[in-house]
């Protein structure tokens, strides 16, 4: 492998890693901070991108309203869901929690297969995303993965301000660490529990809308980010979000070089990692000990 | 007016007795229905192909007037769910609770497969109208086991063939899943290509169903193979196809593949798959006769246009009804039932057909261009293509 390669894997192991860490900050505030299971976070990743599915022709070339758009329905859906299923579920243990949210996931698929049947879907680049651009004398890179790169970054520096600079972070933080301790600070915690929530609905949303262009939208695609988003979490340390985003890029880095590199093993790459870090770690990278 | 004595009601009553006696054993022969058991995907990613199976066997049905063989056609329908974990009990369902005559099934190769073990063990008729897994008619091969489709083998190793001779290929890289169609694909075009003078270079895989292609697409870049050939379908295929033009990869490295790459999933890809060539046993535009006449049969009755999956269930139809004439419609003579659709010729949409010892089809495999929202035909490929049926002791 020459050196302009390398560097291109880099570029697609940083891009894969960010979109990751969009799906997994939202899973880390709802399973970090609230104590849910949430088994659905990956159908929300796919609503996201069954959204874009639906939103692209009516929004055009204006891909960053829809987003935007898409954000805030995502947002209302996850506070609605919250209002009327999650927020029964804190004081539960964690195999009801289990239960309802792989129910939820049946229900969400159902609807799927429902409102807009079993079949792949392409959606389109918008026209001043298209394209690509070239890359030394290896390849050319497309436009829109540099921008999904890009948004991911600015999601993820806006996050990191919201968690560690604001009110909100604050209370999220101490949320994280010590839950009765914030409400004994008369802390109105359903309230802050329903807007964590509704955010990481949002996030992992949105992470589906940046997707849906690059990875095109079919059933069953919230499956398997579900499973790399909870690897995430553990590798990253529960209810981090620098911890996510850390794992996030390291998950990348593992997962594409070890396409690359170690075809038969590239299934196991990102478990093989989540291994080491346990034995050495098994707090995770950024966990708190309990 | 003569009056009823004794005598006569008694002679006409048994009269009356006798033929309703005799109307009674005919009734009793017309009601013996023929049972078949279709087992194929109604929910999940293969419904429609699912579907597309059912009108076509239902279709050619229809057309002979709803019998075979003068006997009616009882269906029993199973949903396998495309789950290989469920196969043996959904097959069984069919084989001992409906007790059907013959199983008509399925898609999803691994669930195939149990459906050809529970078929040989029980000895019911089994008729695959897709699964292309080559162990089908392979190493589990038996004479009451019959395929309308095709084998992986098949139009990988006729793509293999003609990316070396035809265009000139001398090195080229493959890419599909690590699971049995996509390692049965790259291996037969391996095949075809190495024989004809190519060169395989390097062949890439990436778990099942795993669709992030960016770093392998990378490693394409970088090797600059004179092509690629790849076998992926549905979701899979539309993704890999659209990140090949995304990273500029048509313009200079070719992309080839089997009909699957592009075979209904042309909507979603666009313009990305433009100009590809693949290897199929159907193609849009065949325009013969028969085709055509199908193709109108088809769109009247279902009022859907009909795809190689409509195909391959007419055919299936078609295959049974072969050997059922064979034996005025009494399926138990396993001997006559298979000999005879062993010397038939199929008269499929796709072009005639016959079958190989090892009862996969040996049919013309297409070479196809994408044009719009067709494979168009471009040439045959190889005429009369018989699986090898490595491992069949029959």
């Amino acid at each position: 492998m020459d050196f302009g390669t390398f560097l291109v894997q880099c570029l697609n192991s940083v891009q894969y890693g960010l979109l990751l860490f969009l799906v997994a900050s939202g899973l880390t505030l709802i399973f970090g901070i609230m104590g849910v299971i949430n088994l659905a976070h990956g159908s929300f990743y796919m609503i996201g991108a069954y959204m874009a599915f639906a939103l692209a022709p009516l929004f055009g070339d204006q891909f960053l309203l829809m987003l935007v758009a898409g954000v805030v329905l995502a947002a209302i859906f996850g506070y609605l869901l919250e209002w009327a299923f999650f927020s029964y579920l804190y004081q539960r243990d964690h195999l009801q929690q289990v239960l309802m949210t792989y129910g939820l996931i049946l229900v969400f698929e159902e609807l799927r297969s429902i409102l807009v049947g079993n079949d792949v879907h392409g959606v389109k680049v918008p026209a001043w995303l298209d394209g690509s651009f070239a890359l030394g004398s290896v390849m050319s890179y497309p436009w829109y993965r540099l921008f999904a790169s890009a948004a991911c970054i600015v999601l993820a520096v806006g996050l990191y301000w919201v968690v560690n600079r604001t009110r909100l972070g604050m209370m999220i933080r101490a949320g994280a660490s010590n839950r009765d301790m914030v409400r004994g600070l008369g802390i109105d915690v359903k309230r802050l529990y329903r807007i964590v929530f509704a955010a990481g609905v949002a996030l992992a949303a949105l992470a589906g809308m940046i997707a849906a262009p690059m990875s095109s939208v079919y059933p069953n695609m919230g499956a398997s980010v579900l499973i790399i988003c909870f690897v995430l979490v553990v590798i990253g340390g529960i209810g981090s979000i620098t911890g996510a985003l850390l794992a996030s890029l390291l998950v990348g880095f593992v997962d594409t070089f070890g396409k690359v590199f170690f075809a038969d093993l590239s299934g196991i790459g990102i478990y093989l990692l989540m291994a080491i870090v346990l034995i050495w770690k098994p707090e995770g990278l950024m966990g708190r000990r309990s | 007016m003569t009056t009823l004595t004794p005598v006569r009601t008694a002679r006409l009553a048994l009269t009356a007795i006798a033929f309703a006696a005799l109307a009674t054993a005919a009734g009793a022969q017309g009601t013996a229905k023929l049972k078949v058991g279709l087992m194929l995907p109604y929910s999940g990613t293969y419904t429609a192909l699912g579907v597309a199976i059912e009108n076509g066997f239902k279709l050619y049905v229809d057309e002979q007037g709803g019998k075979l063989a003068g006997r009616e056609i009882e269906y029993f329908k199973v949903d396998d769910e495309s789950d290989p974990a469920k196969a043996t009990d959904n097959v069984n369902k069919l084989i001992k609770r409906d007790n059907v005559d013959v199983i008509v099934g399925t898609v999803h190769s691994g669930v195939a497969m149990a459906m050809a073990k529970a078929a040989k063990e029980s000895g019911t008729v089994l008729i695959v109208p897709n699964a292309g897994a080559d162990a089908v008619t392979g190493p589990m091969c038996a004479p009451n086991i019959f395929r309308s489709s095709f084998s992986n083998w098949q139009p990988a190793y006729a793509m293999g063939e003609v990316a070396a001779k035809q265009q000139g290929k001398k090195k080229i890289m493959t890419i599909t899943w690590k699971y049995a169609a996509g390692e049965e694909s790259v291996n037969g075009f391996k095949e075809g290509f190495e024989k004809a003078g190519g060169k395989v270079d390097k062949q890439l895989t990436l778990p099942f169903p795993n669709v992030e292609f960016q770093a392998l697409l990378t490693e394409i870049a970088a090797a600059k193979p004179d092509a690629v050939y790849a076998f992926f379908a549905g979701g899979g295929a539309v993704k890999f196809v659209k990140d090949y033009q995304a990273a500029g990869l048509n313009k200079t490295i070719p992309l080839y593949g089997p009909g699957f790459l592009t075979d209904g999933t042309l909507d979603a890809q666009g313009e990305s798959a433009q100009g590809m060539l693949t290897t199929l046993h159907y193609a849009d535009g065949l325009n013969t006769a028969r085709d055509n006449a199908f193709r109108v049969g088809y769109a009247k009755a279902f009022k859907l246009q009909p795809d190689v999956y409509a195909v391959q269930g007419y055919d299936a139809a078609q295959m049974l009804g072969v050997g059922l004439n064979a034996t005025k419609g009494d399926i138990s003579k396993k001997a006559e039932f298979t000999s005879a659709i062993e010397k038939a010729k199929i008269d499929s949409p796709r072009g005639t057909f016959t079958m190989s010892k090892s009862h996969n089809p040996v049919q013309d495999i297409y070479l196809r261009k994408v044009e719009g929202k067709e494979n168009k035909l471009v040439s045959i490929a190889l005429k009369g293509l018989a699986d090898p049926a490595r491992g069949c002791r029959m």
